[in-house]
């Protein structure tokens, strides 16, 4: 086994090497002041913690299996392939690990209103489930293209009793709703809480989401020395939208030099047409409060993202993948609109589990992972959600 | 030495007279206008221009601005546009004036070209809302070499000693954002709260002119607002007026500009002196 590799991003600023930082409105910096405080006592307090862990158990339903998945080794190839369930989360993905962290912060806060954006609906939906668990008003952003082809999400959250407000700016899609719940924040700093949805935005959030979804990849470690004998697999595999699902499933891991990395983006319509593969085809800039790749023109202007999965149509990225993909620590690749929908129908029929479409990226595109692993290798996908949300956009495009 | 800026609102202190600093987006309605809006704006009485650059994802601004912003860039409006748009107002023109516009734009043309270009333009500062002083390294060592003041800015939930360490790192003034909200968001009701809070700010900045802005629409807002500044800044209410003036058909650009020219006149003097 070869010796650890040194990691310790971000630094007290929030940079993970010249990425992150904080570049918001000085209404906002007394804000991610107070919010870093809370977090750093919340994260280092037994108490706080053991209620986080108690909720993950009792309410999301922790720990997610990780199921043995044979019948896609078989078709993939000589590897044995395990899929982290999170998708068995209660609301039907990995988002609910962080939702349950932050609104405890919330409360702990004082704060009575809480915001957030959404794309596919997920982080909306858990969200929105948080706060009707914990009494607190809610109200959600979301672009108006996403609401048409995310509409039983968007019944969902209204159930949950939470306000979606539809975003008609732009191109009406988590960008978007990103940039209307910031600027609802700026508006109501005093009483509200943000709850950001993936890896992004300024300091804390990028390391505070980390921390919240690192559940994932510590269950894998164990879960997986309990099937095999070794905790450490040769290759992880996780979509990469903003990147949350995949920095939890990586982070307990990005110490092990054995352990393979693989990010995967959405190619969309292809890398030369419309996509949304930030880290494949953009370059370093500044969106949403952090400094990471961007999708952008000659002149600094944000590009449209495309994807067919909402949750992945977003032209940022974290800043630690930002960071990562510097230090070569992670593989990220791309997997278009077609492949994603096959990764679907693969998952579907070989295995009894329809993933998101967000999720289906990581299977499509495990055909291409299997070659750079050794024979008879393991590897665990982290099957981020479930696709019930995805039929509509699935039964149109068969 | 001392900047265009500087200067002007030293003068103005000295004559005890109020600052009254005005924003337009750059390419809005089109780009063949900005000169001529630019023109107006000094001869209604403007003390300073900012000069707004379009971006795509203007977090700070509500949405007279936003809808300003995605209009320009619509039509196309680049970063050289904004230089050359200095050069031609500074040409006739020899009011401060400064860019105004979000990082990601500036990060992408080059932080040092950018600063060297804005400063051969003509430009004598910059506000860039979402660089707070933390992260201002990028832009600040370039700016301050060619002599490009950088303004921050400062809110109402910022702590007394920040206000003091942004008045100790800003140059030619100190932005008081007179909410905690959006451009052009309304001040109705909240009057009381915004003066107790400019009257914390005054005691605070001692070392650079304080200026207002955020949500100021009338000469009366304004005269209310600079009992404890030096002066104010508009940019949402105007923009609104350039929307509706030239959204009517039945009005020549001579007769548009003519208005704007009143417009500004009727903010710094409660009367069109034009």
């Amino acid at each position: 086994m070869s010796a650890s590799v040194e990691y310790s991003a971000p630094d007290s600023a929030g940079r993970f090497g010249p990425y992150g930082g904080a570049f918001v409105p000085e209404i906002l910096i007394p804000e991610l002041q107070a919010l870093r405080t809370a977090f750093a006592e919340a994260w280092a307090s037994n108490t706080f913690k053991d209620r986080y862990h108690a909720l993950l158990q009792t309410y999301v339903g922790r720990p997610t299996a990780l199921t043995r998945a044979d019948r896609l080794s078989e078709v993939l190839g000589d590897v044995q392939i395990f899929l982290k369930r999170e998708d068995l989360c209660h609301t039907g993905a990995h988002k609910i690990n962080n939702t349950i962290g932050q609104i405890l912060l919330a409360r702990q806060m004082g704060k009575t209103r809480i915001i957030a954006e959404t794309g596919a609906g997920q982080h909306g939906v858990a969200t929105a489930t948080v706060a009707a668990r914990f009494g607190l008003e809610c109200i959600v952003y979301m672009g108006a293209e996403d609401m048409q082809r995310q509409a039983l999400n968007v019944a969902r959250m209204e159930l949950l009793g939470a306000e979606v407000r539809a975003v008609t700016s732009g191109s009406q899609t988590l960008k978007d709703a990103t940039n209307e719940a910031i600027r609802d924040w700026v508006s109501n700093p005093n009483d509200t809480f943000y709850i950001i949805g993936s890896v992004v935005g300024p300091h804390p959030y990028p390391v505070m989401v980390r921390s919240f979804h690192c559940v994932i990849g510590e269950e894998t470690k164990s879960q997986l020395e309990a099937a095999t004998g070794r905790a450490n697999p040769d290759a992880l595999v996780a979509c990469v939208g903003g990147g949350s699902n995949a920095i939890g499933l990586f982070y307990p891991f990005i110490q092990d030099p054995e352990v393979q990395l693989f990010g995967v983006e959405a190619a969309g319509e292809g890398l030369n047409g419309r996509h949304a593969a930030t880290l494949s085809r953009g370059k370093p800039g500044v969106l949403h409060g952090a400094l990471s790749y961007l999708l952008q023109d000659t002149q600094g202007q944000v590009k449209l993202a495309h994807s067919i999965s909402a949750g992945l149509d977003y032209p940022g990225v974290g800043p630690e993948h930002a960071w990562l993909k510097d230090l070569e620590r992670v593989c990220y690749s791309a997997i278009t609109d077609t492949e994603a929908l096959y990764g679907v129908r693969l998952l579907s029929c070989t295995e009894g589990i329809i993933p998101a479409l967000e999720t289906a990226h990581a299977i499509a595109a495990l055909k291409h992972i299997v070659d750079r692993v050794r024979p008879g290798g393991t590897i665990v996908v982290n099957c981020s959600g479930r696709g019930d949300k995805d039929m509509q956009t699935i039964m149109a495009r068969s | 030495m001392t900047s265009r800026l500087t200067r002007r609102l030293g003068e103005l202190r000295a004559a005890n007279e109020k600052a009254m600093g005005i924003f337009v987006t750059n390419g809005f309605p089109t780009l063949q206008d900005t000169p001529g809006v630019l023109r107006a704006l000094a001869a209604g009485g403007a003390d300073f221009v900012e000069l707004g650059m379009p971006f795509s994802d203007p977090l700070a601004e509500g949405l007279p601005i936003q809808r300003s912003s995605a209009r320009a860039l619509a039509g196309g409006v680049t970063m050289e546009d904004a230089f050359r748009c200095a050069a031609d107002f500074r040409m006739s023109c020899d009011i401060p004036l400064l860019l105004m516009g979000y990082v990601n734009p500036i990060l992408q043309y080059g932080p040092e070209a950018f600063c060297q270009l804005a400063r051969e333009s003509g430009i004598d500062g910059l506000i860039v809302p979402d660089l707070p002083p933390e992260e201002s390294a990028l832009l600040s060592d370039y700016a301050f070499r060619v002599g490009l003041d950088l303004i921050f800015l400062a809110a109402p939930n910022t702590s007394d000693t920040r206000i003091q360490k942004i008045d100790r790192m800003t140059t030619g003034f100190v932005y008081a954002v007179s909410i905690t909200g959006l451009t052009g968001s309304g001040l109705n009701g909240r009057m009381q709260a915004i003066e107790s809070y400019l009257e914390r700010v005054r005691g605070l900045v001692t070392l650079n002119p304080l200026l207002v802005g955020f949500g100021i629409r009338s000469h009366e807002d304004a005269r209310r607002l600079t009992r404890n500044t030096d002066g104010f800044i508009v940019g949402s209410a105007l923009v609104r007026q350039i929307e509706a003036l030239w959204e009517n058909g039945s009005l020549s650009d001579m007769q548009r500009l003519s208005r704007v020219e009143a417009f500004v006149c009727t903010l710094k003097n409660g009367q069109d002196c034009t």
